[in-house]
């Protein structure tokens, strides 16, 4: 309704195009360039001109004009769309977002360190106009007629070639915050209001007015050399409240007479202003007239409309189609919404002390025997778990978004190096809580620019060695047992092992001599200070190694691999746990401690049973390596009789977790350990039992590499 | 946002516009000039002090001419501030309310009159 509203609607929507406009950029193949997608493009900077205009924010126009000038040119033919232009275009797109932040931040005027920026991105701009090619000077000329704009010429030359609009806003735009005279005023920069006509005769006496509806209209005869889209996209924020007729000039007189016979109001004084504007002439009109009251016409609406001329249908349908995609994109919206991130934290809090607080119920249920209150607690548990999950689901996101944006990085990072090189994304419905997407961006920013800088080999080299002259980064999400999946991959030159072995020999990492996997091998890259050997040398100047990508994502409970065939490509492995709260747990004991292993990664439990002295079980013909909890974390007293082997899986490892008792699974609210505890190896958190005991929760992907650790050696 | 004056000697409500004539006062402006067209008095707003003016304002002027002319009253405008000015000339109104525009000079109001219609 008021002012701000309508500002925010217009930045909300500005950086929806923007996004739009940067999509379409970065999908341009400068071989050939498809017109649909120079028209989204251009389209984009002129509707945020247009609006911009409407909120009076000049400076936003005025930059949006020298773009939208070179896209017209591009429109017509006479400027190339080459990867230049298109990186040129994007810094604009981006300036054009920095202006809008800075108006959603309040700064309305302009500013002129923004200025500043702006002025060579213009001047490269100019650089387009100026070029010498023949046709381009006609096409200038009449993006520098739109610049002159506002002056109006009283009486207007009775050229006839006017356009005449018709306009009935909907009496809710004025509550929506537009004024119908800012969008003549917008309309004034794009030609010569020759004639106006203020329609009045829907305005009501004023003791039944209601003076926050709109109940005006406008005939308006307007000279202008913009096109029939153009024009209307001037009422673009209106278009679904307000009726716009916009007919061409030349058209057939009939059009004029339909207009006259449809307007409600003030038909003597719409045949006068057609006249006056010399947009028809005052015989026409007479002749017109006259022949029109000897028929009976009682068409509806819409035959008049086809009827206007054989190319309209597929306008009107065109027209009517991008309404509903408006509504339904609207819809779409309203169906969401947005909640305070705080809120939602302080919910899952919530339905983590209910969960606890629902266990401690069951066991006192459990220990009074009283079977109608043990049905009761089962049934609420049942329940609490389904309001956990959905409190958990309310906090998932498609990671599409995130993947999205490494578009542009691709795109950015490419222009760089001078190497081609395009993104391929899969998996993007995968979904991950949304505070784990927050952190993963930077890590997966790093991946990526590090694969395109080391990964991808110069052009001649991938031609030397048969590969396609285009670089390819992939980027896959899958879930897998209870944990997120996310590869960044290239097909460039894999990592060189023996460079690596060496470094890490000379680094002190490795034992000379020793024998190492090449998974082993690989993995070295992550370790810290190694960020000096030759693959992972010239970090492009950001300073940060891979050890910090394999320490922030520790830091989120996951692990990071890779896997790297020499010649033929490398691909990183970042996995993550869904959830940072709360997980479904399988709780054992080991003397008087118990654990918490997170069920996900469970395959199944088997008794135990081994020859003594060895470390590992034999599970269905298949070694099983195991650890023994009691001697891990020194838990005091004899194993009992019967001990029992939990089988959990972590990246594609089997390993054995040996315990006195199973007791089931069991909803974990995790909560982080202490920081004293931080050097505490294998322990991921803790969690509250209903008996008020504390449980540790294990940290499966550390156990794992302790097994692979002391793994012997055959 | 306005002040009315009645000299009973010249039988005429004098409304004086100030400020902002938009759609945030509009809900006041009706009020005020309801109040005004109630009086059996012909009416004359002075627009010299308002600062801007939107639709919702001129839609409220014409619905007050209007009313005016249904209760065969006389509605005048007088002292037209730029930003009404600016307002008429992009609508085509002045010739509709038919009063003489002034237009303001910073040496003396007066010169560079002229009435359009």
């Amino acid at each position: 309704m008021s002012f701000d509203h309508a500002l925010q609607t217009f930045i909300v929507e500005s950086r929806e195009l923007l996004e739009e406009m940067e999509s379409a950029l970065l999908g341009v193949d400068p071989a050939q360039v498809e017109p649909d997608t120079v028209n989204a493009i251009f389209r984009a900077a002129h509707t945020i001109k247009g609006s911009a205009g409407l909120f009076g924010l000049d400076h936003i126009v005025a930059f949006t004009h020298v773009v939208e000038g070179v896209l017209d040119a591009v429109r017509n033919g006479t400027v190339k769309l080459d990867a230049n232009l298109i990186a040129l275009l994007l810094s604009c797109r981006d300036h054009i977002e920095a202006l809008m932040n800075a108006v959603a931040a309040g700064q309305v005027d302009e500013d002129p360190a923004m200025a500043e920026q702006g002025a060579p991105l213009l001047n490269l701009l100019q650089a387009y106009f100026s070029a010498p090619k023949p046709s381009a000077g006609t096409q200038m000329v009449t993006g520098a007629e739109d610049v002159q704009s506002v002056e109006r010429i009283e009486s207007g030359s009775a050229s006839g070639d006017n356009w005449h609009i018709s306009l009935r806003f909907g009496s809710d735009v004025l509550r929506n915050g537009m004024d119908p005279m800012s969008f003549l005023r917008y309309l004034g920069t794009l030609g010569t209001i020759v004639d106006i006509l203020t329609l009045h005769g829907a305005i009501p006496a004023t003791e039944e007015i209601d003076p926050e509806a709109c109940y005006l209209g406008f005939e308006i005869a307007f000279k202008s050399s913009a096109n029939k889209a153009a024009i209307e996209s001037v009422f673009e924020f209106v278009r679904d409240d307000c009726r716009i007729r916009i007919v061409a000039p030349h058209s057939h007189i009939s059009e004029y007479i339909r207009l006259i016979q449809e307007s409600p109001d003030g038909h003597a004084r719409l045949g006068e202003i057609l006249v006056n504007a010399g947009t028809i002439t005052a015989n026409e009109l007479a002749s017109a007239l006259q022949s029109q009251s000897n028929e009976t016409p009682s068409q509806p609406l819409g035959a008049i409309l086809i009827a206007q001329g054989a190319a309209l249908p597929p306008v009107v349908e065109a027209a009517l189609a991008k309404q509903n995609q408006v509504r339904e994109a609207k819809n779409s919206e309203s169906r969401s919404i947005r909640v305070d991130a705080e809120k939602l934290d302080y919910l899952i809090n919530l339905v983590g002390e209910l969960i606890i607080t629902t266990a401690s119920a069951n066991l006192i249920a459990r220990r009074a025997k009283n079977t109608a209150l043990q049905d009761c607690t089962s049934t609420l548990s049942a329940l609490v778990e389904d309001v956990r999950d959905s409190a958990l689901q309310l906090r998932m996101v498609k990671i599409g978004a995130t993947f999205n944006r490494f578009q542009r990085v691709v795109h950015d990072v490419s222009r760089e190096l001078g190497k081609d090189i395009g993104l391929a994304t899969s998996g993007e419905d995968t979904e991950l809580d949304k505070t784990v997407v927050e952190k993963i961006t930077d890590p997966l920013t790093h991946l990526v620019r590090n694969a395109m800088d080391h990964g991808i080999e110069p052009l001649d080299v991938r031609t030397a060695r048969g590969k396609p002259a285009k670089g390819t980064i992939r980027l896959n999400a899958y879930h897998d047992s209870g944990t997120i999946v996310i590869e960044v991959g290239d097909d460039g030159g894999g990592l060189k092992r023996d460079k690596i072995l060496a470094k890490g020999i000379e680094r002190g990492l490795v034992e000379p001599g020793r024998h190492l996997s090449d998974d082993e091998i690989h993995n070295l890259i992550f370790e810290p200070g190694f960020s000096t050997a030759e693959q992972v040398t010239n970090l492009s100047g950001r300073g940060v190694g891979m050890d910090v990508v394999k320490r922030n994502i520790t830091a989120l409970r996951g692990s990071v691999g890779v896997r790297s065939v020499e010649g033929a490509g490398t691909t990183v492995t970042v996995r993550l746990p869904l959830t940072l709260a709360i997980i479904n747990g399988f709780l054992v004991e080991v003397g008087k401690s118990m654990y918490v292993v997170p069920v996900d990664m469970i395959e199944e439990c088997v008794e135990f049973s081994t020859e003594s002295g060895h470390d590992y079980a034999n599970l269905r013909g298949q070694v099983l390596p195991f650890i023994r909890l009691r001697a891990l974390f020194d838990v005091e007293g004899e194993p009992t009789r019967r001990q029992n082997i939990v089988v959990v899986k972590h990246a594609g490892q089997r390993i054995g977790l040996v315990v006195d008792t199973l007791l089931g699974e069991f909803q974990t609210v995790i909560k982080p350990l202490n920081k004293m505890f931080n050097q505490v190896k294998c322990i991921s958190g803790s969690t509250i039992l209903g008996s008020g005991h504390v449980a540790l929760i294990l940290d499966v992907p550390a156990l794992a590499q302790q097994t692979s650790e002391a793994a012997p050696t055959p | 946002m306005t002040s009315e004056k009645n000299s009973a000697s010249e039988a005429a409500c004098r409304l004086r516009m100030e400020n902002e004539m938009t759609i945030y006062h509009a809900v006041e402006l009706k009020q005020t000039l309801l109040a005004a067209l109630e009086k059996p008095h012909s009416l004359e707003i002075d627009l010299s002090a308002v600062t801007e003016i939107d639709s919702a304002g001129i839609q409220l002027l014409i619905s007050a001419k209007e009313s005016a002319k249904l209760q065969r009253k006389d509605m005048h405008l007088v002292g037209h501030s730029a930003a009404v000015i600016e307002a008429f000339e992009l609508l085509k109104l002045v010739g509709y309310f038919g009063d003489p525009l002034i237009i303001p000079s910073p040496l003396q109001s007066g010169t560079g009159r002229f009435s359009s219609n």
